[in-house]
């Protein structure tokens, strides 16, 4: 199982290093896919097959492919001729410096936290499913609530209204 | 080595059907237009499947210098591998399956979602814009009807208490699932068709408006891929359609379990040639209306009253 | 929707519908006399070519296909000396038919005319050029002709008079 486990992870993160540094936006997607699949892999053998379906059906699958969709229809993909803004050190410090005090609280998390013993089942998608409609209702309740409020804002969006009159005899 | 012999066994099937369709699809569609189809090579013609592979074989596999030579190259790969990866998870008899998968259905649809990418980045890396408006196409076509893809299945899902292939034929030795989830068998159908892209939802590739869409600019072998791919998606549908609604490899006992999954696939293989045959394409709009507007509540109310349903005979 | 379910229904049933297809190289559809296919140049009962190379094929033929060149023989006859049709070119649209004046050129029933080289799809008068008299038996142009070829004397036709005596003063 480990080394199945390291090979996921070295995928995992050369594929990511590759889709933040490359220069392609397609190339750059189609890495954080690859990255995407990868975590799966290791949802899967972490005993979380549920999971592991789940990051490959609505990440990898929906909103990676919603994503290649609007940059192709942009066109952005083949170079970007107004220089590479990224390598001025000034756009990515603070982010950084974020995401180093993220790692920083992630390591001591993990040393304080025992390893979670739920790891030695498989946890089914029965389980998850209870455990959501139960100890978790509320965020679920929450989700519930924003997405509504995204298909509602989509539905104002994308409503069109009948025109009545011809474009001619329209009053500006 | 048993495990080595089935996976021998599956890919040979999968991949002899999906071959042959090449065949069966011209002589029924010929049947069904009152002509003969392909009747010179080999008896009845059956040797034209080789005659098309070693036609593919030896063509020029021309890479167009303005494509994106890696994606364009990667594209038709993956089509082939999701769906033969999914092949994995489905059991041809009761002893005859790869793996029984505890995520099935799921792995599954992952696996068609995946596929989605076939298309899209083959009708981007050729940089035409007919490719480029059929992979948008596609995609948009694909999403839309995966959504209820998955949805329609969640009453089959209720039903069987499992996401597993085989614990769900093991569910309908009682009767099979289509009488009690047939609004989820309409939906799955017309979304598998869509998810296949065929006719009468070929709109990513319509010759008409398209050329060919997302493979216009293919040729050789992987042109073959993407065509197998297709041939390989129907009787992938097929035989899910067989096992999920159709009670996969139950039958009579006079036959042995595999040949009654694969008469069943071979069923519903017929029906997607006939619907090729007698239907017109829709409009895009339409297609897409069609999907959200009828598909997609359809198959909502379906899941909302299997559950109520299955909870009221607790 | 009851209509989609009907029209593949309907579909359905062209299974037990015979086939319209004629299995071809081993069963020849019948053609009509008249279907446009390969030209031929043909001669009249005497075994004389009806050709009198007056160029109107050529000049009908809308895709240039035809080329020929006139020459006359000891007795004043015009023949082609040449009569070249290029069939990777003629669209069989017949026209030549129509100006030929003579019934000479015609277009039969015979379209099996594959070659694996182009050029021999050039045909020359040698290959055009047939014994018979095609779709028109018995018609001889200089029978209808006011010419003298040696097939009737002047004003011997069938409706046709004697000649104006134009030195004569009688009506």
């Amino acid at each position: 199982m480990n080394i199945f486990f390291y090979i996921a992870a070295v995928v995992a993160i050369i594929s990511t290093i590759m889709a933040i540094s490359g220069k392609n936006a397609i190339h750059s997607l189609l890495f954080l896919i690859l990255s995407l699949l990868a975590v799966s892999v290791i949802f899967y053998l972490l005993n979380a097959p549920f999971i592991a379906a789940l990051e490959v059906i609505i990440y990898a699958g929906a909103i990676m492919v919603l994503f290649i969709f609007v940059t192709m229809m942009l066109n952005v993909g083949i170079e970007n001729k107004n220089g590479n803004k990224l390598t001025n050190p000034r756009k990515w410090i603070v982010s950084s410096i974020l995401a180093a005090i993220l790692l920083v609280d992630f390591i001591l998390a993990l040393k304080n936290v025992p390893a979670s013993p739920s790891v030695d089942q498989v946890i089914l998608p029965k389980q998850v499913g209870i455990s959501l409609f139960s100890t978790y209702l509320l965020a679920v309740e929450i989700a519930a609530i924003l997405l509504m409020a995204g298909v509602i804002g989509a539905y104002h969006l994308g409503s069109q209204k009948k025109k009545v009159t011809h474009r001619f005899l329209e009053k500006k | 080595m048993k495990i080595l012999l089935i996976i021998a066994g599956v890919l040979l099937i999968a991949l002899s059907i999906a071959a042959g369709l090449i065949w069966v699809e011209r002589r029924l569609l010929a049947l069904w237009q009152d002509r003969l189809g392909p009747n010179r090579v080999g008896p009845f013609g059956v040797a034209q499947v080789i005659a098309d592979t070693v036609k593919l074989l030896f063509k020029e596999d021309w890479v167009p210098p303005f494509s994106d030579k890696p994606v364009f190259i990667m594209a038709p790969g993956i089509l082939m591998i999701t769906i033969l990866l999914t092949f994995a998870v489905l059991p041809f008899g009761p002893n005859f399956y790869v793996f029984d998968s505890n995520i099935g259905i799921l792995f599954f649809l992952g696996n068609s979602s995946l596929g989605v990418y076939s298309i899209v980045l083959g009708g981007w890396a050729s940089n035409n814009k007919y490719a480029l408006i059929g992979a948008m196409r596609a995609s948009a076509q694909m999403l839309t009807y995966e959504v209820f893809m998955g949805l329609s299945l969640m009453g089959v899902v209720m039903m069987a208490d499992s996401f597993s292939f085989c614990t769900i034929v093991e569910a309908q030795k009682g009767g099979w699932f289509i009488i009690p989830q047939f609004f989820g068998f309409v939906v799955f159908f017309i979304a598998g068709i869509a998810e296949t892209h065929r006719l009468p939802f070929d709109i990513p590739e319509a010759e008409g408006e398209l050329i060919a869409g997302y493979h216009s600019e293919y040729s050789g072998f992987k042109f073959g891929m993407f065509f197998v791919g297709e041939y390989l998606g129907i009787t992938l549908i097929s035989a899910i359609i067989a096992t999920l609604f159709f009670g996969g490899w139950l039958g009579p006992s006079f036959l042995p379990p595999v040949f009654w999954f694969l008469l069943k696939t071979f069923f519903f293989i017929g029906l997607f040639i006939l619907l090729r045959a007698s239907l017109p394409r829709p409009r895009y709009d339409q297609l897409m209306k069609l999907g959200w507007k009828v598909l997609f509540p359809l198959a909502l109310i379906n899941l909302i009253v299997t559950g109520a349903v299955l909870i009221f005979l607790k | 929707m009851f209509s989609i379910l009907r029209s593949i229904w309907l579909t359905f049933l062209h299974i037990f519908h015979k086939t319209e297809t004629v299995e071809y190289p081993e069963v020849k559809p019948y053609l009509a006399p008249r279907y446009r296919g390969r030209i031929v140049l043909t001669r009249d009962a005497d075994k004389n070519e009806r050709c009198v190379a007056c160029y109107l094929c050529a000049a009908a033929c809308p895709v240039d296909c035809i080329s020929l060149q006139a020459a006359e023989d000891e007795s004043g006859r015009r023949y082609p000396e040449f009569f070249r049709i290029n069939f990777s070119r003629c669209i069989f649209c017949g026209f030549c038919e129509e100006a030929c004046p003579t019934y000479a050129i015609q277009l039969i029933p015979d379209f099996e005319m594959a070659e694996y080289d182009r050029q021999n799809m050039v045909y020359e008068k040698k290959h055009l050029l047939i014994s018979g008299e095609g779709k028109y038996p018995g018609y001889n142009f200089y029978k209808n002709a006011g010419v003298d070829m040696g097939v009737k004397g002047k004003g011997t036709g069938e409706n046709e008079e004697m000649p104006v005596d134009v030195k004569g003063i009688m009506p």
